[in-house]
């Protein structure tokens, strides 16, 4: 991160988009959501050996309304589909997914009536992830990879966009 | 095998066949009989044990057996020209009740067959309560009217999905079928 710094007591200059993309890529808190055999790979990635504490994913977070990235590893039922939605819809701006496996990816090795073909079909995927389950290493490489996407984010630039197309259609927020 | 003689003691007239393969004794009994059969299994040979109950669309393997024995036909050609006797078609559906008796290990495989235009089968949930989801997954699966049920929704498939799924006429890969597929963004940078 180019932050300029003055010698000198305290004092640090930078522009706000980078302090607020620093803090964003430092403390992605995922929200697991295992609903096959790719959890357990997850489950490793979060546990001590693997250690996805180290990248920031700090805290596994059980409730959407506190977590960043859902982590979508194993297979998605259509029968799940509205449940996955809504879980996304209760996640907090900014959030970012990562697809971990072939499941989630595109339905993997279930080609079949009752498997949703890809979660991408139901919400925005950030990341994906190959790999039937992929190692934990897999999920860690794109943990970084999604840090290295918030780094490049405009989030206040976003925010004007944003604005003006509420201005253009007239609505409240 | 003595378990074979009192299942055959026990149901008598009710039995249709009672074989016996790789160490498992198969009894058929009547399709509107089924519940006298069971309680009376349970009742006085100890099977108080429902492990499962299995739904059969045995379509496909009949086809494969008629195909078969057309083929060896046409190869015996005009040698043999005394066809043997049409046999009456066996119904398409089977439902399998596979018991088991704690207390000496004993398993029984209970069958019944269910015609495609009547497919009405007394619920057994009076004499099991754990009856009641194996029940609900056979209507979900194969579409098989258990009568008496206290519940009987779908168990697997959504509640609006059409069709019954492991049925041999039903493609694997579905019809088509989705459910709230299509996400609309609720406002203007809603996907940002
Ligand atoms: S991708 Fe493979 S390991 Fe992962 S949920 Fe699907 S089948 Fe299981």
């Amino acid at each position: 991160m180019a932050i300029e710094a003055y010698s000198g007591d305290g004092w640090l200059l930078t522009k706000l988009e980078q302090l607020i993309n620093w803090g964003r890529k430092r403390s992605p808190w995922p929200l697991p959501y295992g609903t096959a055999c790719c959890g357990i790979e997850m489950m490793a990635a979060l546990a001590s050996g693997y250690d996805m504490a180290r990248f920031g994913a700090e805290r596994p977070s059980f409730s959407p309304r506190q977590a960043d990235v859902l982590i979508e590893a194993g297979t998605i039922t259509k029968k799940m589909v509205p449940i996955l939605k809504r879980i996304y819809d209760q996640m907090a701006e900014p959030k970012w997914v990562i697809a971990m496996g072939a499941c989630a990816c595109s339905g993997g090795v279930f080609r079949t009536y009752s498997t949703l073909q890809g979660i991408d079909k139901v919400i925005p995927v950030d990341v994906y992830v190959p790999g039937c389950p992929p190692r934990p290493e897999g999920l860690l490489y794109a943990l970084l990879k999604l840090i290295e996407k918030i780094e490049k984010d405009h989030p206040l630039h976003k925010k004007a966009v944003l604005l003006k197309g509420e201005l253009q259609h007239g609505t409240q927020r | 095998m003595a378990l074979k003689d009192s299942v055959s003691r026990l149901l008598q007239n009710d039995l249709i066949a009672l074989e016996e393969s790789a160490g498992c004794i198969f009894a058929e009994v009547p399709k509107d009989k089924i519940v006298s059969c069971l309680s009376s299994l349970r009742d006085e040979l100890g099977f108080n044990f429902l492990s499962d109950i299995v739904g059969v669309d045995n379509s496909a393997l009949y086809e494969a057996k008629a195909k078969k024995a057309k083929k060896k036909k046409d190869k015996e050609g005009e040698e043999n020209e005394t066809p043997e006797p049409e046999r009456p078609a066996l119904p398409r559906f089977e439902v399998i009740y596979l018991l088991l008796n704690p207390d000496t290990n004993e398993r029984l495989q209970v069958r019944i067959r269910v015609p495609e235009d009547d497919l009405k089968v007394q619920s057994i949930t009076s004499l099991w309560k754990g009856a009641n989801w194996p029940e609900r997954e056979c209507f979900d699966m194969f579409g098989i009217r258990f009568e008496g049920h206290p519940y009987l929704r779908r168990l697997l498939m959504w509640d609006e999905f059409p069709a019954h799924p492991l049925r041999k006429d039903y493609p694997l890969e579905g019809m088509g079928e989705e459910r709230h597929l299509i996400y609309e963004p609720e406002g203007e940078g809603h996907w940002t």
